[in-house]
């Protein structure tokens, strides 16, 4: 087991990385190293890989090849031991419809393991934060819009306050003031010391709290700015060969 | 038992019961076993009666099959929806993040859908004993064996939802999975059922034992084999 992560250098190791999804390599070789407190964008066309790549870090997927070292947790042994410290924010919400959004956001604190009054605290910080109202809290999940939904979903996998973030496309759906809040809840979740990993398509928000941009395509990392200077834009062409 | 083993099996029972708390929560709400499962129930044992002919003397004779088949019928439908509230919206993937232990989620479900089967059984038993006419000669008999099919059908029925989501189509490959594992369940509570309602001279408490041993077996085997069952 590598425990790169408790001496400071890395929070997520990628060395080769290979993931199928059925028989279809998705991630074909993928080498990428994040360290602590960073801040980076994933881009690339659709189908590229980013939301593999994100789910194989949030140790949802078993590495088929190559090795993987998240958290100081090699996932081809030990996918489990990462995940309680991981949050990721998919294209569905997780949330249950017939229980309201406070009830929602209380489960998944509970469920992370938190005593009742931390769950409760944390639920009303991390609702705030995203801008849900007394009024949202008491309403079910299936009365709700599509971008309060959203909202919801995020606000339940803030009160984990996770070590690290992945967030696949968490602009999508939301309207200005959800957008800003996001940036918001990025912006703190770095200034508390997590990792943030960045699936997107709005290239010039992201960029804004991302200095570093890796570029996928193929299942491959095509470009990282950390090493190349700044990469394509999200047309998933390569600014350079593959792992660069 | 060390102190690390005993705070995880508090941790498991904790959990646990979040779990079944949140189910309860969502069925109380969306009423869907009052609404939906209960009157198909009753509407089975309605049909029955009326395929017999509403004989009364035959009814009282296969009222214990005729309950045991009405239930699983619908206990069909409880674990198909217990199985969804998890797949609805993606639910499961928050499980599997959550770092609850997989056997605290599957015992919790199965407390909720065991809870869901006794407001059920409760109503068919009232619906055999006004539609039927059949008499309790053995009470304690009559609740045991209802609890004890209970757990036997909620702990293996979790278990298999969790099974057919995995493979897919688990609307249509639940009960061709699920009720051949359940025919013992089928075949004992309805025995124990014919002693307790004096429908024929059987020893009850012997098929009690059997639905006994196969409830613990299935709830040991579903809380050691449902982390693999959720895994993609």
């Amino acid at each position: 087991m590598a425990h790169r992560y408790r001496g400071g250098v890395s929070v997520v190791e990628l060395r080769g990385a290979v993931a199928l999804l059925g028989r279809f390599p998705a991630l074909a070789g993928v080498n990428l190293s994040v360290d602590a407190g960073e801040t980076v964008l994933i881009q690339g066309p659709n189908g590229a890989g980013k939301t593999t790549l994100l789910r194989l870090c949030a140790g949802l997927l078993r590495p088929a090849g190559g090795e993987v070292v998240v958290l100081g947790h090699d996932l081809t042994a030990e996918r489990r031991a990462v995940r309680r410290r991981v949050a990721l924010l998919g294209h569905s919400t997780g949330l249950y419809g017939d229980l309201t959004v406070a009830e929602n956001i209380s489960f998944w604190a509970r469920a992370a393991g938190l005593s009742a009054p931390d769950a409760e605290s944390r639920a009303a910080a991390a609702a705030r934060l995203m801008g849900l109202d007394q009024r949202l809290l008491s309403r079910t999940v299936n009365a709700l819009s599509a971008g309060q939904r959203r909202r919801t979903s995020i606000a339940a996998l803030a009160v984990r306050r996770p070590e690290l973030w992945l967030l696949d496309e968490p602009h999508a759906g939301l309207d200005q003031a959800g957008r800003d809040a996001v940036d918001s809840l990025i912006s703190e979740a770095v200034a508390a010391g997590a990792t943030v990993l960045v699936s997107s398509h709005e290239l010039e928000r992201v960029r804004s709290l991302s200095p570093r941009v890796v570029t996928v395509a193929a299942g491959m990392v095509v470009a990282d700015s950390s090493r190349s200077g700044p990469a394509t834009d999200g047309d998933g062409e390569p600014g350079g060969g593959p792992g660069a | 038992m060390g102190n690390r083993e005993v705070v995880q099996v508090r941790e498991l029972f904790t959990d646990a019961r979040l779990v079944a708390t949140r189910d309860l929560r969502i069925e109380a709400r969306s009423r869907v076993l009052l609404n939906q499962v209960a009157p198909f129930a009753l509407l089975v044992l309605v049909l029955f009666g009326f395929a017999l002919d509403a004989d009364q003397r035959t009814l009282r004779t296969f009222a214990p099959g005729l309950f045991w088949v009405a239930v699983l019928l619908a206990a069909l439908l409880a674990v198909q929806r217990s199985t969804s509230l998890e797949h609805a919206d993606d639910a499961h993937t928050g499980l599997r993040l959550s770092g609850m232990a997989p056997s605290s989620v599957f015992l919790g479900k199965a407390v909720a859908v065991f809870v869901q089967l006794i407001v059920l059984e409760t109503l068919l038993t009232m619906g055999i004993v006004v539609l039927y006419g059949s008499e309790v000669d053995d009470p304690v008999l009559l609740v045991l064996t209802a609890a004890a099919a209970a757990v036997a059908v909620a702990t293996t029925g979790t278990l298999y939802g969790a099974l057919a989501s995995g493979l897919g189509a688990r609307e249509t490959l639940l009960p061709i999975l699920l009720l051949p594992v359940l025919a013992p369940v089928l075949i004992g509570a309805t025995r124990s059922f014919d002693d307790a309602l004096g429908a024929a001279a059987v020893d009850g408490w012997a098929w009690l034992g059997l639905l006994v041993v196969f409830g613990l077996v299935a709830t040991v085997l579903g809380a050691l084999a449902y982390g693999a069952m959720i895994e993609d």
